[in-house]
């Protein structure tokens, strides 16, 4: 693609000392990395690692929901569903932008994620089994990248904090559709409030879990909060965000399926149940109940795409020869 | 018959259709990007408030016609719909998405309207819902065109070429409705089928043009397509009565333009008119092929496993 326009200026044109001094002077100003600054390279690999995953995760995180677009059971909810799974693909194309400018082309990332070598929020390696579950979804899922996405607004490499206000504001209209369908459902026939319920169940733990390991055990954390990409530590945003689950289920009229749930006085934090981090790690390792599924549909869809980007490419190489032959036609 | 105009509501939204500020004001944080210019478009719930409080009524023939295109648009969308996720590039992922919302956008529109003349057991006025999930196959009024499967993606552009370039036609005359309520819902569709026809265009010559094996697959998928062409443009008792009321369009009214528009498209993609030989048809009376009854089957389950509940 026009990656190699977009390709940051290669850092030994910057004399390093240099360049790491006016780095160092605009995290300490908590101001913005644009492309074409001077990086260390590790800030640029963790960047990098962390936008294509974001990415990754926007686009194997449509297949979940679009599994019931054919079957979603009123047109109003078909439209809207449609909707939202057609803006995680915009949120794909973004961040598969802001993580070009770093200096890796989107077919590489694409392909990579293909090959198995490239990681993508686990939580997507869930199935999505009722219509229930969209509400799930769209609810804990979505409520829990919220809260993870919205500091990343703030995040010190631009292009990645300008993506992110975009994405976020959408995000809150999804979980706010997803709330609704819960509301809708429990509010409903019994059948429909079981529904709700047994979705609420199977996704709680899962969407915890999309904060990331404990404090104690995430070794990337530090450094990314030393270069202000990320803003508050995993447990910080898991509490953060068990506290409004809390309030919401109530209006739901559903239940956490967690008895340990509190607001822990001395901590001014919430407190929730255990998690199996044993079932987070075997997902994470492609052990999960989705993992070949989701990355065989991206394949599938990536090769039998194969001839029509092909014929896309060669019809615009053919169109810019005539171009040329024409202007060439006027010089002469 | 749309949503009263406020100045409030006005400001910040742009005209969708050609992406421009609404020139009453910009920066509206709360602006919708999905919602157009109240007064310039209609959705399809204030058609069904204005069905429900009796505002708007359709004569039977009207309703009937307006579950025909009703018809072709929902089941286009239902075969759209597929392609999000699997699309050959995520640009595409969203175009056939977008396109899919606008055909499903419409057929809410028509078929909130047609419901209008259309009660259930209880006397109220059939929804959208109820013509869409709990009518059988049999009753569906889609000509067959636009139940035909996906295929690959040279098939779906066939059919999405043949259908924008016939809707456009067909929802630039019906403006001229003497309905309102027609006239207003092909005013909305015919801005948006706009663009459907210069995508698949595009795609048509791309694919015409690109590599031997994205032609060789064109041409096929045209082939495919084209049987079903004959049918969108076949007149019958309910189109003429409705067209010399001037509340309708004759279909075959339609045909010479939409030879003439896909023809110079075909003639700059190098292609020729398929010569194959019509099938006949036969869906406005019920008459469908194969495919339609596994997708009803797919749509409706959830609806009707859980009748008179909402959602």
């Amino acid at each position: 693609m026009a990656a190699q326009n977009l390709q940051s200026v290669p850092a030994e044109l910057f004399p390093d000392e240099e360049g790491q001094a006016n780095f160092d002077r605009v995290i300490a100003q908590d101001s913005r990395i644009e492309p074409k600054d001077w990086m260390p390279a590790a800030y640029r690999k963790t960047l990098l690692r962390q936008i294509s995953q974001h990415a990754h995760s926007e686009i194997i995180g449509m297949q979940p929901e679009a599994n019931w677009i054919s079957r979603a059971p009123s047109l109003k909810r078909k439209a809207i569903l449609m909707a939202k799974v057609q803006d995680e693909a915009g949120h794909g194309l973004y961040l598969y932008s802001a993580a070009e400018t770093l200096g890796q082309t989107r077919d590489k990332m694409m392909e990579d994620l293909i090959a198995g070598k490239a990681r993508y929020s686990s939580i997507f390696n869930y199935p999505a089994l009722t219509w229930a579950d969209m509400g799930a979804i769209g609810w804990l899922v979505d409520g829990a990248a919220i809260c993870n996405q919205v500091p990343l607004c703030r995040a010190s490499y631009g292009p990645y904090g300008r993506a992110m206000v975009r994405i976020c504001k959408e995000e809150s209209f999804h979980q706010r559709q997803g709330f609704e369908i819960l509301l809708e459902l429990s509010n409903g026939t019994p059948a429909q409030k079981q529904m709700a319920q047994d979705a609420v169940n199977r996704w709680y733990a899962p969407a915890l879990m999309m904060f990331g390991p404990p404090d104690d055990d995430s070794p990337n954390s530090k450094q990314s909060m030393a270069w202000n990409i990320k803003r508050f530590s995993n447990d910080e945003l898991r509490s953060r965000f068990v506290g409004m689950m809390v309030e919401q289920v109530r209006v739901l009229g559903l239940t956490l399926p967690d008895d340990q749930v509190r607001y822990n006085e001395d901590t001014r934090k919430w407190e929730h149940g255990p998690l199996d981090w044993h079932e987070f790690q075997e997902v994470l390792a492609g052990r999960g109940p989705c993992n070949a599924q989701r990355l065989e549909r991206r394949r599938e869809a990536h090769d039998d795409g194969a001839w029509v980007r092909e014929a896309a490419a060669a019809y615009a190489d053919k169109q810019r020869a005539k171009q040329s032959m024409k202007t060439k036609e006027y010089a002469a | 018959m749309s949503a009263p105009e406020t100045s409030t509501e006005a400001a910040g939204h742009g005209d969708i259709s050609t992406g421009v500020a609404a020139p009453t004001g910009s920066g509206d944080s709360n602006a919708s990007a999905t919602r157009i210019t109240p007064g310039n478009a209609l959705r399809p719930e204030d058609i069904a408030l204005e069905v429900r409080t009796g505002l708007a009524k359709p004569t039977e023939d009207v309703a009937e016609y307006a579950l025909r295109l009703g018809d072709d648009a929902l089941i286009l969308a239902q075969r759209l719909g597929h392609w999000i996720s699997r699309a050959p590039e995520l640009e595409e992922d969203v175009a056939l998405g977008n396109i899919a919302l606008d055909q499903l956008g419409h057929a809410r529109s028509f078929l909130s309207y047609a419901g209008g003349a259309m009660s259930n057991e209880d006397g109220t006025a059939k929804s959208e819902d109820d013509l869409a999930y709990f009518r059988r196959e049999h009753e569906f009024r889609s000509v067959q065109l636009f139940e035909q499967p996906n295929g690959d993606f040279a098939v779906t552009i066939a059919r999405q070429f043949i259908v924008s370039y016939y809707q456009f036609e067909l929802y630039r005359r019906l403006t001229e409705s003497t309905d309102e309520t027609l006239a207003a819902i092909a005013a909305k569709a015919v801005k948006e089928v706009d663009y459907h026809r210069d995508h698949s265009a595009q795609w048509i010559l791309r694919l015409a043009g690109g590599t031997d094996e994205s032609r060789t697959r064109m041409i096929h998928g045209l082939r495919l397509m084209w049987p079903y062409v004959n049918e969108l443009f076949q007149d019958d008792d309910l189109t003429q009565r409705l067209a010399e009321a001037g509340a309708a369009v004759a279909p075959s009214s339609l045909r010479e333009d939409f030879d003439r528009l896909t023809g110079e498209i075909l003639t700059e993609a190098g292609l020729e008119v398929p010569d194959v030989p019509p099938a006949p048809g036969g869906g406005r009376r019920g008459r469908h092929s194969e495919h339609l009854g596994y997708l009803l089957a797919e749509m409706q389950v959830l609806a009707r496993e859980h009748p008179g509940a909402s959602w």
